[in-house]
């Protein structure tokens, strides 16, 4: 589904991403992990378009979209959410899907009808998946951080992608919150056969749900395999030394 | 731009029409003062509505909207003038000659962000402006283009009960009727799915580019679109004001419509609007007496900015839903 | 043309920059470090220019009044520009760019109508000061000692200032504000006493310019729209933000304005414009200035 190729990228003499490579296949679960400053976000960024590789590949099944415009990965089945919420925030929650909806359908070209029960069933359908119908009026911006979490998967999740990257999920959750988004995260993964790669700091999310693990440090990977084979892995306890788990 | 949500009563309240009747009663009053001033209004809120566009549904601030004003009341003016054409014509010309001076000024605006898009906005304003002070064969130069043909109005005298209407009474109906017609456009523009991406671009335009919109492009259509319609508010203003200026152009019209803007409130269709009346009146009340009226108006900025942000309409429809609330409980 | 000529326009091409320098490096310090586009810095410079004037009149002849005149106006602007910060700018931080804006823009209605009523519409002026009233020929040209004196202050003033942002503990907080001013919150750095000082001394310089230009130019309502027109386009030649982009970005306008007026005179105008467009639509961080980080 997913292949990056040697992707390098330095700033001011500073290697964020060296020489990384992976692949994910089809409705796999994958997940990055790595101290802070890793470069997580930087490999995401590098994937989705938003950061120029200074070398290597990014190909979604077989077709290279390095260095893409970001607006364009939509129709190609990517989506993304981010680390830092990133949401309409004066716009209700209906309003947030329904304007990620009209984008993916291409109706944004009309400048004439009215919009304001466009695609409400499907707005509706998507709500409920992530289980925020009954805050549908709320504005954007009046969510909590759990619930605005699951706006942003809601939002990725109306462009039908194949594969979502989702940078670091449960940032700043509690751990009940934490469990309940990665079941919920599961669950659609399993329901829509989405591939999934996110990047992750808490170990108990990672561990539970990813099929595959892959550890970043200081831009390298330092490891990639099935959670048992990372668990054992002697660099892998180096780097985490005094981390929780 | 928000609506109220569909369940209170103050959405069902057909706003637009109720104005337009509104609207159409001032000629009735009986002074030619005041349907002069009203045209006045009508005209400013086309353009104050127009920048609106930008600015509250969009997110973009620009200073030199007035650059769109001035080039369609130049066009309009011109064509009229010195080509003899007829009113209709000059007047369509005008909107799409903004218009395509929006689409090639624009092209270069959205690549830039935030500051340095307000200043290149007001940069292309100061050369519209430089060009029509300068270029005298053409816009008259610094003198402008004066005495400037009245389109045809007799027809308006065929409507019934408009039979004995004054030439001022009927301008203000052809003005009425535009302006309600161009408004109306507007607000379905605003209100369609195109208006709700440019929402949505307002909030978060990285965001929105994930979702799969070309940010930049959908910007500059909003920019040309109200640079269209602020030319089709230039064109009208340059027939009512008989004469057509190079300071149609300059900084300081850019930064009146801005203020009208966000005096009626960014937040509503209707506020620009709201905006364009108060500050009118506003300034006619201050002028009678007093020649101060820019501290005025600078006091009434410092009050809005930091006690109303919100403007009149948006001030109004909080304090009504904080009525609402408290009814409820 | 002769060589005199050629003189004397670029002799006046750098009086007029280094007036402009002194007035837009305030200007640009101020964007650089906290992101505000201040219309009323022009504001700032006319009241320099009245405060200067007034203080003449309430010395008399005394010795060594202009001195104590073109200082005694930048500082009360500069405490002027404090007090506005404080009270009332510091509240727009956190808001969306466009209130602090019309904030500054407010500030010139107010500022400029203020100034008409404490002192009047007619034409002002003070005298040069006394050691400068003179003027000398060279090569054919006459050069003005005052006007001499100002293309000399400049760099020196440039120089201060940049001994200022590179030397001291102040000037290192203050280009660290420049790149990121949440990092230096974070740091326990008092951003807002920060902000105040940095507000304080753009004013100052910008009365500063205003009491130096007064024996050169008439003190007249409209001189602040003036400056601060020239002084944007400088600023967005040289760079927002950038100490020395302002210098070059003042010296290469002052030429131009006072050669292009000679070549296409109805042009200048005009040009000055497209070459502020061009510049942002190219290179908007200007000459010398840095991409905007935060």
């Amino acid at each position: 589904m997913l292949e990056v190729r040697g992707l390098r990228k330095a700033f001011a003499g500073v290697r964020a991403t060296d020489e990384v490579s992976l692949s994910v296949a089809p409705e796999q679960i994958v997940a990055i992990i790595g101290p802070n400053g890793a470069g997580k976000s930087t490999l995401f960024n590098l994937i989705t378009g938003h950061l120029r590789p200074d070398a290597g590949q990014v190909l979604l099944r077989g077709r290279d979209i390095t260095g893409i415009a970001p607006h364009r990965l939509c129709a190609l089945g990517m989506g993304r959410s981010f680390q830092r919420t990133n949401i309409f925030a004066q716009l209700s929650v209906f309003e947030n899907v329904q304007a990620a909806l009209i984008a993916h359908h291409g109706r944004g070209r009309n400048l004439w009808t009215r919009a304001d029960a466009l695609y409400r069933d499907e707005v509706e359908e998507l709500l409920r998946d992530v289980g925020l119908l009954d805050k549908a009026q709320a504005e954007g911006g009046t969510l909590s951080h759990g619930n605005q979490k699951q706006l942003e998967l809601a939002i990725a999740l109306s462009g039908r992608p194949d594969i979502l990257l989702l940078d670091e999920p449960t940032a700043g959750m509690s751990s009940a919150e934490t469990r309940a988004s990665i079941a919920l995260l599961a669950r659609i993964a399993g329901e829509r056969s989405l591939t999934l790669l996110f990047t992750e700091h808490d170990m108990q999310a990672v561990f539970s749900i990813a099929q595959r693990i892959g550890v970043l440090h200081q831009g390298r990977l330092i490891a990639l395999g099935s959670p048992d084979e990372v668990r054992a892995d002697a660099e892998v306890r180096r780097v985490y030394l005094g981390a929780r788990h | 731009m928000s609506t109220p949500p569909a369940c209170s009563p103050l959405a069902r309240v057909p706003w637009s029409l109720l104005l337009f009747a509104l609207a159409l009663c001032v000629p009735w009053l009986g002074s030619r003062y005041y349907t002069f001033v009203a045209t006045d209004i009508a005209i400013l809120s086309l353009f104050a509505v127009s920048l609106n566009l930008l600015l509250g549904t969009t997110g973009l601030v620009s200073f030199g909207h007035a650059a769109y004003f001035g080039i369609g009341a130049y066009t309009c003016a011109i064509l009229m003038k010195s080509g003899g054409v007829p009113f209709a014509l000059a007047f369509a010309a005008a909107g799409i000659t903004a218009g395509a001076f929006a689409a090639l000024f624009g092209f270069f605006c959205v690549r830039s962000s935030k500051i340095y898009f307000a200043m290149l906005t007001l940069a292309f304003a100061q050369i519209v402006w430089a060009v029509c002070f300068k270029w005298n064969s053409v816009t008259g130069g610094e003198q402008g283009l004066s005495n400037v043909p009245y389109p045809d109005l007799s027809w308006v005298s065929l409507l019934p009960g408009l039979s004995d209407a004054s030439p001022g009474e009927r301008f203000y109906l052809l003005v009425l009727l535009l302006v309600a017609a161009c408004l109306l456009v507007l607000q379905r523009v605003v209100r369609s799915p195109f208006g709700r991406i440019l929402t949505a671009i307002r909030e978060n335009p990285e965001r929105a580019e994930f979702v799969g919109v070309d940010v930049r492009r959908y910007q500059l259509a909003a920019f040309t679109l109200a640079g269209a319609f602020a030319g089709l508010a230039g064109a009208l203003f340059g027939l009512f004001n008989r004469g057509v200026f190079p300071d149609f152009a300059y900084w300081s019209k850019s930064a009146e419509v801005l203020i009208m803007v966000i005096l009626g409130g960014t937040g509503h269709f209707w506020g620009p609007a709201v905006g364009a009346a108060a500050l009118n009146l506003l300034n006619q009340q201050i002028n009678a007496y007093t020649q101060y009226w820019p501290m005025v108006l600078g006091v009434v900025l410092v009050i809005i900015v930091f006690v109303f942000p919100a403007g009149i309409v948006g001030t109004l429809h909080a304090a009504w839903a904080r009525l609402q609330e408290r009814r409820r409980a | 043309m002769d060589a005199s000529f050629f003189i004397a326009q670029f002799v006046s091409g750098l009086t007029a920059a280094m007036f402009l320098f002194i007035v837009a490096s305030g200007l640009s310090l101020i964007f650089g470090v906290m992101r505000v586009l201040n219309f009323a810095h022009g504001s700032f410079y006319m009241l320099g220019a009245y405060m200067a004037w007034q203080i003449t009149q309430g010395l008399m002849q005394m010795q060594g009044s202009f001195w104590i005149a073109v200082l005694g106006a930048g500082l009360s602007v500069g405490v002027l520009g404090a007090v506005i910060e404080r009270l009332l700018l510091r509240h727009l931080y956190n808001r969306p760019e466009i209130y602090q804006l019309l904030f500054t823009y407010a500030l010139v209605l107010i500022l400029g109508d203020a100034a008409k009523l404490l002192w009047g519409t007619q034409q002002l002026s003070v005298s040069r000061p006394p050691g400068l009233e003179g003027s000398s020929e060279f090569l054919g040209a006459t050069l003005v000692h005052y006007n001499l004196f100002i293309i000399a202050i400049g760099p020196v003033i440039a120089t201060v200032f940049w001994l200022l942002l590179n030397r001291t503990g102040i000037g290192r907080m203050i280009r660290a504000a420049a790149h990121d001013r949440e990092m230096l919150a974070a740091l326990g750095a008092d951003v807002g006493r920060l902000y105040m000082i940095m507000f304080m001394i753009g004013s100052f310089l910008a009365g500063l310019g205003g009491a130096l230009v007064t024996p050169v130019r008439s003190i007249v309502p409209g001189m602040d729209v003036e400056i601060i027109v020239e002084a944007f386009i400088v600023v967005v030649i040289g760079g927002l933000g950038s100490f020395w982009g302002t210098f070059w970005g003042a010296l290469i306008f002052g030429q131009v304005l006072a050669f292009g007026i000679l070549v296409l005179p109805g042009f200048s105008i005009f040009a000055v414009f497209a070459l502020m467009a061009v510049i942002l639509v190219v290179r908007p961080w200007g000459l010398l200035g840095r991409p905007l980080t935060r």
